[in-house]
C-alpha cells in the first residue's frame, strides 16, 4: 500500500469518488484499486506470505479434527478436558475483548467524546474477540453442533457455564449492532445505521451488564473445582472479582497494543484524526489500565490474606505466583504510571503490552498450568497448539481485512455529509453522525 | 438534552435491560440447592476387606458392555502402571479401577476401588449447562447422551477426577461413567454387579442412611482396625458410596482436602450477584448518563449531534 501511495493512489474512504460517482461495492471490497493493484500489493506484503505458511499448515489440521475427533489432535486427557482451545481462545481472548464495553461506556455513558476516535477500534476488538472465542469453542465442543442446545433445548440453569454461554451469546448480537453502524455507512444503508444510533445507550448498557456478568462468571467456573485449581490462583470469594476486575486493564491494554501495531503497519489507514489524537487517547487509556491493575494487585492480596495462603510463598508455586504478580502486574503498572506522568507513549505502550502478557499468563495459570497442581503438568500435543495459533491467524487476518475496509481508523465520507465535513472537521472531536 | 431525547434513551435503556433480563438466565439465581433423596441407595465399600483381585473390574466390564480391556482381568501387574506419576484412573472403557497403596507403617497393602460415587449435590450435575445429569431418586448419578454438547465441564468439576469422554469418537463423543448400574438393576431394587460379584464382601449395598449406621458400627466395634472417619460422610456434601480404611485416608490415594460444603455452595456467591447486577445496573448507568452528560449537552458539537439523532 505504501508504494502505491507514492504514486498518488488514495485509498477508498466516500461514498463518492473524487469525480463524483458512486464506489460499488466491488470496488470497496478493493480498497479502491483496481483488481491489478490490489493483487500486486497483496502479493507483496511479507505478512501474507506469513499467514499463508500458517493458513497451509494449519488448516488441515482443523479439518483433520473434525474428520477424526478431537483424541486425534489433543492428548484426550481425561484430567485435563480443557486444554489450549479453552484455556486460550476462551478465558484469554475474552478478557482482552473486554474493550468495547469500555470505551462504549466511556463515550456513550460518561459522554467522554474526546474518546471517540478509538470507539469504534475498542468496539471492533470487542465483536472480534469474542466471536473468536465462540471460533475456538467450536472447535473444543465434542459436538458443536450441538452449541444451540443450552439456548433452546436443554436447560441447565444452575450451572455457570449456562450464564456464560447466554451472554457470551446475546453480547456478541449487542456487539454486532454496535459495530455495524460501521458496516452500514460503508455500504452506504443510512436508515440501518441511524436505527443503530437512536438504541445506543441501551445497547451500551445491555453491554454493560452482560460484561461484568460474563467476566466474573470466566472466573466463577473455576470455583467448580477448589481441589484442582491451585490455592494461589483460586480463591471461592473473589474469583469472579479477580476476573472481572482484570478484565478492565485488559480490554484497554489489548486497544493500546492493537492501535499501536495498527498505526505501524497500517497508517495508510488512519485518517488525520485518528492520528493526531491516538497519543493523547494512549495516555488516557494507560491511566486507566493502570488504575485497574493498582485495584487488581490489592485484590489479589486481598485473597491470598482471606485464605491465608501465605505459606505458599515458600514453595515453587509461590515464586511463580510472586513472578506473575510482580513482573506482569505491578511492574506494568509502574511502567505505565511513569509513562502518564512523564506523558512517553512509548512507555505506555510497552507497558500495555506487558499487562496483556500478564492476562495471558494469568489465565493459562488458572487454566492449565496450576490447575490439577496436585497430579501432572499437561503440555499440549503439537497439533492443539498449530491449530489454536492457525485460528488466531485468521483472527488476525479478519481483523486487517475489516480494518482496511470499513471505517473504523478513518471517518467515513457518506454522500450527504461531504459538504458537512468542512465545518465539523474544525473541531477537535468531529461529530460522528 | 432535549426532553424527548431522555424519554427515548431511557426507554432504549429499559428495553436494553428488559432483553437481558429475559433471557433464561434469570433462573440461574432461582437455582436452589440439591439435597440428595433421603431414600437413596448407596454402597459401603469397607477396604479393610478388599484383596485386589479385580473382580468387580470385570463384572462391571460385562455389565457396561465395555471393550476388552489390553490386559485380562487376573493381571496385577495393572497395580504398577504408572502414568504422569499417577495410578491409574476411570476411563471410557472401565468405570470402576481398582488400585494398590503401600499404607506407612503397615505390612499389608491396602486397596482401593474407585467409581463414580453418587453425591448428594453431584458437581457433575450442577455445572453442566443442559441438564445432561439427573440424581435418581434411588440415589444414582446418571447421564444423558443425547443432549451433552461436550463442553466437559463435568470432567473439570467432579472432585474425584471421575467422568471420562470418548474423546476418539468424531460424530459421537460422550461422557462414559459409572452408573450405579441403573438401567440394568438399580431401577429394579437389585444391587449393582460389581457389589454383587465381590467375592470379599468389600461392598453392602443398601440405604445411605442405614449403611452409614453399620458404618459407625464396625468403627465403634473395632477402633483398632479402622481410621475414625467415614470418607463420604460430608466430603462435597456427602456422597451415596463412602469407605472405610484401615490407613489414613491420604495414604490411600484419597483426598482430603476437598469440602465439606456442596461445590454449588462455591458458586452460590456468584450465582447471588446476577440479579443484583441485573437490576441495578441498568438504573446505575443511566444515571451516569444523565450526570455526566447533563450541562455539556447545549452549545456542544457531539451532544448536539446526538440528541438529533435520539430525537427523531
Ligand atoms: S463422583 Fe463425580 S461424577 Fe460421580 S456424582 Fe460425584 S461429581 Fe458426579
Ligand atoms: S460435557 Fe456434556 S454432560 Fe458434561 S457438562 Fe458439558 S454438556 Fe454437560
Ligand atoms: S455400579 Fe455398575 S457401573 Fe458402577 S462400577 Fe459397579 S458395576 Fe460398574
Amino acid at each position: 500500500m505504501k508504494k502505491l501511495e507514492t504514486f498518488g493512489i488514495k485509498p477508498h474512504d466516500a461514498d463518492l469518488k473524487t469525480n463524483g460517482k458512486q464506489w460499488s461495492v466491488m470496488e470497496k471490497l478493493l480498497l479502491g484499486l483496481t483488481l491489478d493493484q490490489y493483487i500486486g500489493q497483496a502479493f507483496r506484503n511479507k505478512f501474507n506470505w506469513f499467514l499463508a505458511i500458517i493458513f497451509a499448515i494449519g488448516i488441515p489440521v482443523i479439518i483433520y479434527r473434525f474428520i477424526f475427533s478431537l483424541g486425534a489432535v489433543t492428548h484426550a486427557s481425561y484430567d485435563y478436558p480443557w486444554g489450549l482451545f479453552l484455556g486460550f481462545g476462551l478465558f484469554c481472548m475474552v478478557p482482552l475483548s473486554a474493550s468495547g464495553f469500555m470505551l462504549g461506556t466511556t463515550v456513550e455513558i460518561f459522554g467522554r467524546h474526546d474518546f471517540e476516535p478509538i470507539e469504534r477500534l475498542a468496539l471492533l476488538n470487542g465483536l472480534l474477540g469474542y466471536f473468536f472465542a465462540v471460533v475456538y469453542l467450536l472447535v473444543d465442543l465434542g459436538q458443536p453442533w450441538r452449541l444451540a442446545y443450552p439456548m433452546v433445548y436443554s436447560f441447565g440453569p444452575a450451572a455457570v457455564l449456562f450464564l456464560v454461554g447466554w451472554h457470551v451469546a446475546t453480547y456478541l448480537s449487542v456487539q454486532i449492532a454496535e459495530v455495524s453502524t460501521a458496516f452500514f455507512e460503508w455500504i452506504g444503508f443510512r436508515r440501518g445505521y441511524e436505527f443503530i444510533r437512536k438504541g445506543t445507550i441501551g445497547l451500551t448498557v445491555s453491554g454493560i451488564i452482560l460484561s461484568t456478568l460474563h467476566q466474573g462468571a470466566l472466573g466463577a467456573l473455576f470455583v467448580y473445582a477448589p481441589g484442582k485449581v491451585h490455592p494461589l490462583w483460586y480463591s471461592s470469594a473473589f474469583q469472579w472479582i479477580h476476573f472481572f476486575t482484570s478484565s478492565i486493564p485488559a480490554g484497554l491494554c489489548m486497544v493500546i497494543s492493537v492501535s499501536t501495531v495498527v498505526i505501524y503497519t497500517m497508517k495508510w489507514r488512519c485518517d488525520k484524526r485518528f492520528i493526531d489524537n491516538l497519543d493523547r487517547i494512549t495516555i488516557s487509556l494507560a491511566k486507566g489500565a493502570a488504575m485497574g491493575l493498582a485495584t487488581y494487585l490489592i485484590i489479589k492480596f486481598i485473597a491470598i490474606a482471606h485464605d491465608n495462603e501465605w505459606a505458599y510463598f515458600a514453595t515453587g508455586w509461590g515464586l511463580w505466583w510472586l513472578f506473575e504478580i510482580i513482573c506482569f502486574v505491578t511492574l506494568p503498572m509502574f511502567i505505565l504510571m511513569y509513562g502518564i506522568h512523564h506523558r512517553i507513549v512509548g512507555l505506555c505502550r510497552i507497558g500495555a503490552f506487558m499487562t496483556v502478557f500478564g492476562i495471558l499468563l494469568n489465565r493459562l495459570n488458572t487454566a492449565l498450568i496450576a490447575f490439577n497442581w496436585k497430579l501432572y503438568q499437561e503440555i499440549p500435543h503439537m497439533w492443539e497448539i498449530i491449530i489454536a495459533i492457525t485460528i488466531f491467524a485468521i483472527y488476525v487476518a479478519t481483523y486487517r481485512f475489516i480494518l482496511a475496509r470499513l471505517p473504523i481508523l478513518y471517518q467515513y465520507k457518506s454522500q450527504a455529509e461531504e459538504i458537512e465535513v468542512e465545518v465539523s472537521e474544525e473541531q477537535v472531536a468531529p461529530a460522528k453522525a | 438534552m432535549s426532553k424527548i431525547s431522555r424519554r427515548k434513551f431511557l426507554a432504549g435503556s429499559v428495553a436494553g435491560g428488559a432483553a437481558v433480563m429475559m433471557t433464561p438466565a434469570q433462573k440461574s439465581f432461582a437455582a436452589g440447592s440439591f439435597e440428595g433423596f433421603p431414600e437413596g441407595m448407596g454402597v459401603l465399600v469397607d477396604l479393610t476387606r478388599c484383596v485386589g483381585c479385580r473382580t468387580c473390574e470385570a463384572a462391571c466390564n460385562l455389565e457396561q458392555k465395555l471393550p476388552a480391556p489390553a490386559l485380562p482381568f487376573d493381571d496385577t501387574s495393572v497395580f504398577d502402571e504408572i502414568k504422569h506419576g499417577q495410578k491409574r484412573r476411570t476411563t471410557d472403557k472401565a468405570y470402576t479401577i481398582v488400585n494398590r497403596y503401600e499404607p506407612k507403617g503397615a505390612d499389608e497393602p491396602l486397596y482401593r476401588k474407585i467409581q463414580c460415587n453418587h453425591c448428594n449435590e453431584p458437581a457433575c450435575l450442577t455445572s453442566c449447562f443442559v441438564n445432561a445429569y439427573k440424581k435418581t431418586p434411588e440415589g444414582a448419578v446418571i447421564y444423558n447422551s443425547k443432549v451433552c454438547v461436550g463442553c466437559r465441564n463435568c470432567m473439570i468439576a467432579c472432585p474425584f477426577h471421575i467422568p471420562a469422554y470418548t474423546y476418539h469418537s468424531a460424530i459421537n463423543p460422550v461422557i462414559k461413567k459409572c452408573i450405579f448400574c441403573y438401567d440394568t438393576r438399580l431401577k429394579e431394587g437389585k444391587p449393582p454387579a460389581c457389589v454383587e460379584s465381590c467375592p470379599q464382601q468389600v461392598m453392602t449395598f443398601g440405604k445411605r442412611k442405614d449403611l452409614m449406621k453399620i458404618a459407625h458400627e464396625r468403627i465403634k466395634k473395632n477402633p483398632g482396625k479402622y481410621v475414625d472417619h467415614v470418607y463420604g460422610e460430608h466430603e462435597v456434601g456427602g456422597t451415596g458410596w463412602f469407605y472405610l480404611s484401615s490407613a489414613p485416608f491420604e495414604e490411600a490415594g484419597f483426598d482430603t482436602s476437598l469440602p465439606k460444603e456442596p461445590i454449588i455452595n462455591n458458586v452460590k456467591d456468584f450465582l447471588a450477584i446476577v440479579p443484583m447486577v441485573l437490576t441495578i445496573w441498568p438504573a446505575l448507568f443511566t444515571g451516569f448518563h444523565l450526570l455526566a452528560t447533563k450541562g455539556k449537552s447545549h452549545g456542544h458539537g457531539d451532544d448536539h449531534s446526538h440528541d438529533e439523532q435520539e430525537g427523531h
